[in-house]
C-alpha cells in the first residue's frame, strides 16, 4: 500500500514543482523537439564554417532548397491530423510530418548561420514571402485529404528525397551529411510506408485501385522538376557539397517501376507542369498553392513581429 | 435471466470482491459482474473517443504554430494523443468490444467524450492554456486510475499519464513565454485563461450529491477520489502556478481558507455543463461531424487493406496447397 501512495505521490509532486520550473532550464521542456536530442547535432554544428572553395550564398541557398521541401512537406502533410483513415494511419503521417520537420530545421538553421544575415530558421520559416521560398512543387500540393493522392505524392517524394540523402552521406559540408545520416533511416520509413500502402490501395478494391492511380496521374507532372539541377547546385556539385538531382532518377525510376508493378499501377502519361522562363520552384517562381500555404503557415508569426514563443 | 446472469455464481462473485477488496487487479480472463465489464467499457470508450476528438482543438493550431519548436511541440503532442487512443481502444477490446463498433457509437453520438472538447480553440495562448489547464486537470483526474482494478486499463493509463504531465509542462512553458513577451501576448494569454477556467473545472464532473455512478465506481476501485475531491485538488495545485504565471483565475469568490487549508472557490454554471454534455457546446456538432467525414471518407482506404491482407493470405494458401 505505501508504494502505491508513494506512486501517486511523485506524480503529484512532479505537477506541483510546475511553477518553480523555468522556461530554460530543463531540457525536458523540448524533448524530442530540439536539436540536440532530435538530431545529436550541437548548435556548434550548426556554426560550422563553410568548407574551403564553397561559395556561402550558394550553400544557403542549397541549405534552403533541402530545407523548403521539408518544411513546406511537412506542413501540407499535417493536413492529415485528425482527418485519416485510421489511428495507425494518424500515427505514422503525423511521424512523417515532424521527421520532415526537424530536417527542416536543422538545414533553415544552417542556411541563416551561412548566410550570415542574422536570420535563425524561424526568421527563414515566417518572415520570407512566396519569391523567396525555394522547394519543388510537388511539396507544396496539398493531397486534399484523398489518401490516393497522399499515397501517391508520398511515394514520389521519399523515393526522390531519399535518392538525394544516401547521395548527400558524403557531403562535405558537415550540417548537410548530419541531416542526410539521420534522414535517410526516416525516409527509408517514408518510402516504404508509402509503398506498402500503394500495394494494397493498386491491389486492393477496385475504387482503391481507381483512387491510388489518379493521386498519380494528379502528382506525375510535378516529377520532372525534381531531376532539374539548378545553378547553385551546378556549382556546389563540383565543390563536392551537393548532389546532383538528376543523378537520382535512373533509381527513382526503377523503385517506381518495382512498385507500380507489383501495385498493378500504371506509369502516367501526362505532361510536366511547364516553367515560366525556364524558372520554377528552384528560383522561387512557384504555383498558386504556395500563397496559400505561406498565409496559413506565417500567419500568427506576422500578427506579432518581434515576439518570441 | 441471461447466460451472463447465470454465470453470476456467488463463488465467483465472492472471489471478485475478494481480488477488489485485496486492492489487486482483475485481468480479462478473470470472472466479472456484468456490471463492472459495462461500467468499465463505457468509461474506456469515453477515455479514448476523448483522446481521439481532443485531437482536433489542438490540430486546428498546427498549420499556424508561430515558430518550428512550437509546431514540433504541438504536432508530437497531437501524435501522442492518437496513439493513447490506440493503447485505449485496445483496453477497451480487452473486454469485448473492438475499435470499429466504439467509432461507430462514437459518431452516432451513443457515447461521450471529455465535455471540453467542445469547446473551440480561438488564440495561440489555447494551446498553451489547454495544456496547462485542460492536461493539468485531466492528469489528476487520471493519476489515480494508473491503480484502478481493471489491469489492462491500469496499465495504459501509466503510460498515458507520463505523456500528459510531459504535454502539461509544455503547455505551461508556452505560457512563461508568452507572459514575459509582449503586452499582446500577454493579453491573448489572460483572455484564453478566462475562457477556459470554468469548463477546466467542469471536467471533474457533477458535484458529488449530483454523479449518481460515484460510489459503485469507487466501491469497484475503478475510481478512487470523488469528484470535488479531484476539483479541490485541481484548484489548489493550479493557484500557485497562476500565481506565477501573473494571470488572473476569473472566480471573485477564489481565497485561501486557513481553516480547511485549502482554497474556496466559486460554484461553475451547471447549465452550461448540462447543455454541453448533452449536445448543445460551441462545437459539439462541429467535433463529431469531423470524426464522421474522417471515419467515413476512410472507409474505402480500411476496405482496400482488408481485400488485399485476404488476396495475399488465399495467395499463400496457394502456394502451401
Amino acid at each position: 500500500m505505501s508504494h502505491v501512495e508513494q506512486g501517486e505521490h511523485d506524480a503529484t509532486n512532479a505537477y506541483q514543482s510546475l511553477s518553480e520550473t523555468t522556461a530554460h532550464d530543463d531540457p525536458r521542456w523540448a524533448f524530442g523537439t530540439g536539436f540536440e536530442d532530435g538530431l545529436s547535432l550541437g548548435e556548434a554544428e550548426i556554426t560550422a564554417p563553410v568548407p574551403e572553395g564553397v561559395d556561402a550564398a550558394d550553400l544557403a541557398a542549397y541549405c534552403q532548397m533541402l530545407g523548403d521541401d521539408a518544411l513546406i512537406y511537412s506542413q501540407q502533410l499535417s493536413e492529415w491530423v485528425a482527418n485519416a483513415p485510421e489511428l495507425e494511419e494518424e500515427v505514422a503521417l503525423a511521424n512523417t510530418a515532424l521527421d520532415l520537420l526537424g530536417q527542416a530545421r536543422v538545414l533553415l538553421a544552417r542556411a541563416g548561420h551561412v548566410e550570415g544575415a542574422d536570420r535563425d530558421e524561424d526568421a527563414l520559416a515566417y518572415l520570407r514571402d512566396q519569391a523567396g521560398f525555394r522547394n519543388v512543387a510537388l511539396a507544396e500540393q496539398s493531397d486534399e485529404l484523398d489518401f490516393g493522392r497522399c499515397i501517391a505524392r508520398l511515394l514520389i517524394f521519399s523515393t526522390w528525397r531519399l535518392a538525394l540523402l544516401h547521395r548527400l552521406l558524403d557531403s562535405k559540408d558537415p550540417v548537410i551529411a548530419a541531416v542526410a545520416g539521420k534522414g535517410v533511416k526516416e525516409l527509408t520509413y517514408h518510402r516504404d510506408y508509402a509503398a506498402r500502402w500503394a500495394l494494397r490501395l493498386g491491389d486492393g478494391t477496385e475504387e482503391s485501385h481507381r483512387r491510388v492511380q489518379a493521386g498519380l496521374d494528379w502528382a506525375w507532372p510535378y516529377v520532372e522538376e525534381l531531376f532539374r539541377t539548378s545553378d547553385e547546385e551546378h556549382r556546389l556539385i563540383e565543390a563536392g557539397v551537393a548532389v546532383d538531382p538528376a543523378g537520382t532518377r535512373e533509381e527513382f525510376d526503377a523503385v517506381l517501376a518495382q512498385v507500380l508493378d507489383r501495385a498493378t499501377l500504371t506509369r502516367p502519361e501526362v505532361p510536366p507542369v511547364g516553367t515560366i522562363g525556364g524558372r520554377s520552384g528552384r528560383q522561387g517562381v512557384h504555383t498558386e498553392r504556395l500563397g496559400h500555404v505561406l498565409a496559413e503557415m506565417q500567419s500568427v508569426a506576422r500578427e506579432h513581429p518581434g515576439a518570441t514563443w | 435471466m441471461t447466460a451472463t446472469d447465470e454465470r453470476s455464481h456467488p463463488a465467483f462473485e465472492d472471489e471478485f470482491q475478494a481480488t477488489i477488496d485485496a486492492d489487486q487487479r482483475i485481468e480479462p480472463r478473470d470472472w466479472m459482474p456484468e456490471a463492472y465489464r459495462k461500467t468499465l467499457i463505457r468509461q474506456i470508450a469515453q477515455h479514448a473517443h476523448s483522446e481521439i476528438i481532443g485531437m482536433q482543438p489542438e490540430g486546428n493550431w498546427i498549420g499556424r504554430a508561430p515558430s518550428l519548436r512550437r509546431k514540433a511541440i504541438l504536432l508530437a503532442k497531437v501524435q501522442d494523443e492518437a496513439g493513447h487512443g490506440m493503447y485505449l481502444y485496445a483496453a477497451a477490446e480487452t473486454l469485448g468490444v473492438d475499435r470499429e463498433e466504439l467509432t461507430e457509437k462514437l459518431i452516432e453520438s451513443k457515447q461521450k467524450y471529455s465535455s471540453i472538447f467542445n469547446y473551440p480553440t480561438l488564440t495561440y495562448a489555447d494551446v498553451g492554456v489547454i495544456g496547462w489547464l485542460v492536461d493539468g486537470a485531466a492528469i489528476c483526474n487520471q493519476v489515480p486510475l494508473c491503480r484502478c482494478s481493471y489491469g489492462p486499463y491500469a496499465r495504459a493509463m501509466v503510460r498515458i499519464c507520463k505523456e500528459e504531465s510531459f504535454h502539461q509542462r509544455q503547455g505551461y512553458e508556452l505560457l512563461l513565454a508568452m507572459v514575459n513577451g509582449t503586452p499582446a501576448q500577454k493579453a491573448m494569454v489572460q483572455e484564453s485563461v478566462d475562457r477556459w477556467w470554468w469548463p477546466s473545472l467542469m471536467m471533474f464532473g457533477p458535484a458529488d450529491g449530483d454523479s449518481p455512478n460515484t460510489q459503485q465506481s469507487m466501491a469497484w476501485n475503478i475510481k478512487r477520489h470523488t469528484n470535488d475531491e479531484l476539483r479541490q485538488r485541481f484548484v489548489d495545485m493550479t493557484v500557485p502556478q497562476a500565481e506565477a504565471l501573473g494571470v488572473t483565475l476569473p472566480d471573485p469568490d477564489l481565497r485561501w481558507n486557513d481553516e480547511r487549508q485549502a482554497h474556496d472557490f466559486g460554484e461553475p454554471d451547471w447549465s452550461e455543463f448540462k447543455a454541453v454534455i448533452s449536445g448543445a457546446g460551441p462545437t459539439n456538432a462541429q467535433r463529431i461531424a469531423h470524426r464522421r467525414r474522417a471515419h467515413e471518407s476512410g472507409a474505402w482506404v480500411r476496405e482496400a487493406a482488408r481485400v488485399y491482407a485476404d488476396k495475399q493470405a488465399a495467395k499463400k494458401r496457394e502456394v502451401t496447397a
